[in-house]
């Protein structure tokens, strides 16, 4: 599984991306939903969001998964072409797969990618 | 792109249409003719199709042939009870006394509805051991959140309004947590023990003053009778809680043992599962609800009640009541009556109590015979004497099969597959449940299948993979149904794209 | 009388095999106090003795096809249901299959409901539809449950009409009860004129939903375009509950702008059966489907390229989304969904306007002849099928003279609304004859000579 070095992982398996505050979901996450076919995001720029907290709600054709906030700030700008094109989330899940932005905010307990590699390989079994 | 459009089994009704044919004429008005309001209150066009009636007998007759059903063969599908529906029912729930009844009519003009419902209610209270039934929902998630709106406005009559939290275990149907979501209540997921009973432990630490109740299928969804249910409840009610019995297994039960008298508070019938009421496709169901005396009270309305005892040898009338603190009512009118009740009466009158216990222990034979004829091939997770199904594992050491190829394959061998992918808790989960309607035969057949299908899957796999290869439709791309969401024939001049 | 295909030889190999000496060792997990309790019910039946006992029952009612003469309504109608369906329903592959979960095998179920929805956007002008609800009365509670989640709650309020169904509305409460929804406007009076004013008021920026009726409960054709754009333009969705018949012939809700269509679907071919089951449609706009609860059918391929249909966005439902659904609903009413589509397609274009014409050509004959009897007045609006009568004395005493003449007369309205306890609810369909309307024409007279 792919999992960048620049970003912060959660065991719910979000990624943030504390340069930008951008906050997306992992490789690992979306390759376990399979083809996702619905994001409704579940916040608006100006919310303030609670890490631990859902942001987002996603459905694929077998499963369907609530998107936690992997940090605590203020919502800045949200992905509105999710909405029309959400197998973008299958495609490119850290790049235009990108779901909020934050900013002035704490990250919750994050793991580096090291560490959510490791954690991804123990849940293969 | 040429090559990619898809290939038409069977037209749909609207590609069928000519325009000027009419399958059916009705007589002209024998009144003088009113004239019609004016145009803008009109609709322009009326865009149906136009068929005779041979078109639409061809039509349907060739989609019914495109169906698996219990008629033509071994449906075992875990938790959903595919007996044999006798054919009887079909006739009596047909009667013109049934069928051509308003549900508005006086009571006076209804008794034999009346009464057929007021005995059903009697019946089903006698069968589970509740102190009162109500027969309106519409379905078993019906009944459940009939079930639960009572538990949640018991607490609230008690002035006891802390309590949001339910208890769920993790084996459990999904129609039980989002029964508690309509009511806005927090789910507490309590998980199984080693032997697929509930974890005593985890279920005394979850028990505190916040606890609605608890919803628990019993036999559960493993197939399993919980070993300590006396002590769940028992736990649940020292807690101020209630105890919610999902009777989606019944089956198992009938004349065995009587969840009311065990302790649950209140349970809901499957009438289209353990009374035969075919499943119809889809449905309709019907899902009668069985609280103890204490909720009584609460049932929606209407119930069918005695209004005036008669005299002597004389009925009774029968009418409507509404219970003192009632929660409301469920659906418009009564229940589904026709489809549901008289079909479910049918069946109970032709069983008898004797008849009733066969249909427990005979489902449970069935099961445990097919268990020990599949436990050295399929790794059975929770293995001991099970009730009306069991949950075997659809993978092999070793090999990249999986639950889904194996199901898929049991239609080349023409048998409907079991449930699989449920209950979540057991890996690659295949759910059988063969009823107590199938023979010997047709069991030995189902088990030589399955282990046949076991050898194919270590010297073939791709057969599996591939398959079905002998139905007339195979695997579908599911992707493109909700990536595109094509979900009608035909579509209105004024649509556009949301 | 039972149904269980193992001989007492083969039950004793079966035993062997599962490693227990009898039946009854079986259930030993099963508390030994409360095992193997004695049911007090009648002895078992044979099947000849079952029809017979039925065939009583069923005798002590009074039909509405023989028995008796019938102008009720007020939400299931006697309408003629050709032969052709019950024929095609009794087919054992239709009934006796489960819900479509194996596409492979159930391509006949599947594309049945696909032609049901098909034919459910045509009748109501909507985009889409549902495989349907249990009826009229709980999909008009499951639209409630739509605009709740479409605005996730922020939006508490719904505005009902009070014109709406008594028995939708009652359901629409006990829906909400647990969360924590307003539900407004029901209670506001009906004027001696049957008229409902204050609604629009009512509609705010809290409010999610408005809910009115198509004919509405009292049988009345109103255009709702205009409540329709003073309702969105607050923000708030509309529903509008449709008799299908009706919509044979008056402009569709759809036309008007509604966000939800729903009704009751036994006009469209389904039995009273005493009140059920039947079904209840459910039809939206394209942007609403990830929050309309129930099963939906779509178009796909399978592997050999050959169109066919799966039960599709099936993660929005109980089973994998849980306590976060926005429904509990698991079944729909699939076999008589089938039964719609049946007459939709076998009464087509031409048959169902035929139909809808009848009911209004006879209905308007009824109104014009109770008219003009002494002391009777039908309400002067723009009606369908079914009408306000008011009595010179209270419905339910009419209704009873009435019944002494085998005639149900109508819904007492009185029973929801204390104000109209002289009024009546007649409905006349293309079941009612000219001489069945003469002669409750007549009745009615003498009641007033009583």
């Amino acid at each position: 599984m792919n999992a960048p070095s620049n970003l912060k992982y959660a065991t719910s398996d979000e990624w943030f991306e504390p340069a930008s505050g951008k906050v997306g979901i992992t490789d690992y996450a979306q390759n376990q939903l399979s083809d996702i076919v619905f994001v409704e995001i579940l916040v608006e720029a100006g919310d303030a969001v609670e890490a631990g907290k859902a942001i987002a709600s996603v459905e694929s054709v077998k499963a369907s998964a609530e998107i936690l906030a992997p940090a605590t700030g203020t919502v800045t700008a949200i992905n509105k072409g999710l909405a029309d094109k959400p197998e973008t989330l299958n495609s490119d899940p850290f790049g235009e797969g990108w779901m909020i932005q934050i900013e002035g905010g704490a990250a919750g307990d994050l793991m580096d990618a090291a560490a959510y590699s490791a954690y991804c390989e123990s849940r293969a079994h | 792109m040429t090559d990619q459009t898809p290939k038409i089994v069977e037209p749909t009704i609207f590609d069928l249409s000519s325009p000027g044919r009419t399958g059916v004429t009705f007589p002209a008005a024998d009144v003088p003719v009113a004239a019609l309001p004016p145009e803008h209150l009109l609709r322009s066009d009326l865009p149906l199709p136009e068929l005779a009636e041979v078109d639409v007998v061809r039509h349907y007759m060739r989609l019914s042939k495109f169906n698996y059903s219990v008629d033509s063969g071994f449906y075992p599908l875990g938790s959903c009870t595919m007996k044999y529906n006798p054919k009887i029912d079909e006739d009596t729930c047909r009667l013109p006394g049934f069928v051509y009844t308003h549900p508005l009519q006086p009571i006076e003009t209804v008794q034999g509805n009346l009464a057929l419902m007021h005995t059903l209610q009697e019946w089903l209270k006698e069968i589970s051991g509740f102190a009162a039934v109500t027969l309106q929902p519409a379905a078993g998630a019906h009944g459940e959140f009939t079930g639960v709106l009572m538990m949640a406005a018991y607490h609230k009559s008690r002035g006891d309004t802390k309590r949001t939290k339910m208890l769920i275990p993790d084996a459990a149907h999904g129609t039980n947590p989002a029964s508690v979501g309509m009511l806005g209540m927090t789910v507490q997921q309590i998980p199984s023990d080693a032997r697929g009973n509930v974890d005593l432990e985890k279920l005394k630490a979850a028990c505190d003053d916040t606890v609605v109740g608890m919803m628990l299928t019993n036999p559960n969804t493993l197939g399993l009778f919980d070993e300590h249910v006396e002590e769940v409840i028992k736990l649940v009610h020292d807690c101020g809680g209630l105890m919610y019995g999902d009777g989606a297994n019944l089956n198992a039960l009938l004349g065995i043992v009587r969840p009311g008298d065990v302790g649950f508070d209140v349970m809901h019938f499957n009438l289209h599962k353990t009374f035969a009421v075919p499943h119809g496709g889809g449905g309709p169901g019907s899902g009668p609800v069985g609280v103890a005396a204490h909720l009584a009270d609460f049932l929606p309305e209407p119930l069918v009640g005695i209004i005036e005892e008669g005299e002597g040898d004389e009925a009774p009338l029968f009418g409507f009541v509404k219970p003192q603190k009632s929660i409301g009512r469920m659906k418009a009118f009564h229940g589904h009556f026709g489809g549901g009740f008289v079909r479910a009466f049918t069946y109970i009158a032709l069983h008898g109590a004797e008849g009733l216990k066969d249909i427990a222990q005979y489902a449970v034979l069935n099961a445990n015979y097919l268990q020990a004829r599949l436990r050295d091939t399929y790794r059975v997770p929770f293995d001991r004497i099970c009730m009306h199904e069991f949950v075997a594992e659809g993978r092999f050491e070793g090999s990249d099969v999986r639950a889904l190829d194996i199901a898929k394959r049991l239609m080349d061998y023409n048998f409907h597959p079991p449930t699989n992918y449920f209950p979540l808790i057991v890996h690659e989960a295949l759910m059988i449940e063969p009823t107590e309607t199938e023979n010997k035969d047709t069991l030995d057949a189902f088990a030589d299948a399955l282990i046949q299908i076991a050898q194919e899957a270590k010297t073939d796999p791709d057969l599996l993979h591939n398959a079905p290869s002998t139905t007339l439709f195979g695997r579908m791309d599911e992707v493109k149904a909700a990536r595109e969401l094509v979900l009608c024939c035909w579509l209105p001049e004024n649509y556009s794209e949301a | 009388m039972t149904y269980i295909p193992i001989s007492p030889k083969e039950r004793d190999t079966m035993l062997k095999t599962v490693g227990v000496k009898s039946l009854d060792d079986l259930f030993e997990a099963v508390p030994a106090r409360h095992r193997f309790p004695a049911l007090d019910l009648p002895p078992a039946l044979t099947e000849m003795e079952a029809a017979q006992y039925l065939g009583e029952i069923a005798d002590h009612n009074e039909t509405v096809r023989g028995d008796l003469i019938s102008f009720l309504g007020a939400g299931m109608y006697n309408h003629y249901i050709p032969s052709v369906i019950d024929h095609m329903l009794r087919r054992g592959e239709f009934y006796t299959a489960y819900t479509p979960y194996q596409p492979e095998i159930s391509q006949g179920t599947l594309q049945a409901i696909f032609e049901y929805q098909s034919l459910m956007t045509a009748l109501t002008g909507m985009e889409l539809s549902n495989a349907s609800h249990y009826d009229g009365a709980t999909a008009t509670a499951e639209a409630v449950n739509l605009a709740f989640a479409q605005f996730r709650g922020k939006r508490a309020k719904v505005v009902v009409s009070p014109a709406v169904h008594p028995q939708y509305r009652a359901v629409i409460r006990t829906y909400t009860q647990g969360m924590g929804v307003e539900v407004a406007g029901d209670d506001l009076a009906i004027g001696d004129q049957l008229s409902v004013s204050g609604l629009e008021t009512l509609i705010d920026e809290n409010t999610s939903l408005v809910i009115v009726q198509y004919p509405d409960f009292f049988g009345r054709v109103h255009d709702y375009t205009n409540l329709i754009e003073t309702a969105h333009g607050r923000g708030a969705l509309v529903c509008v509950v449709a008799n299908p018949t009706a919509l044979a012939i008056f402009k569709t809700p759809g036309e008007m702008g509604a966000d939800v269509v729903v009704g009751e679907g036994q006009p469209l071919g389904l039995p009273l059966w005493f009140g059920g089951p039947s079904l209840g449609f459910f039809t939206t706009r394209k942007q609403y489907v990830h929050k309309m609860a129930g099963r939906l059918v779509g178009e796909t391929v399978d592997n050999k390229g050959q169109r066919a249909y799966v039960l599709t966005l099936t993660a929005r439902e109980q089973h994998i989304k849980r306590e976060r659904a926005t429904s509990n609903i698991c079944t729909n009413q699939g076999l008589l969904a089938l039964a719609s589509a049946i007459y939709l397609s076998v009464l087509g274009k031409n048959g169902l306007k035929q139909v809808a014409n009848l009911c209004y050509q006879k209905a308007h004959y009824a109104a014009g002849a109770l008219n003009k009897l002494k002391g009777y007045k039908v309400s002067s609006e723009l009606f369908f099928h079914e009408f306000t009568l008011e009595c010179p004395q209270p419905a339910s005493e009419v209704n009873a003279h009435l019944l002494e003449h085998g005639i149900l007369g109508g819904y007492d309205l009185g029973q929801d609304y204390p104000a109209l306890k002289n009024h009546l609810l007649v409905a006349v369909t293309e079941m009612n004859s000219k001489e069945e309307i003469d002669l409750l024409a007549e009745t009615l007279a003498e009641a007033n000579h009583d």
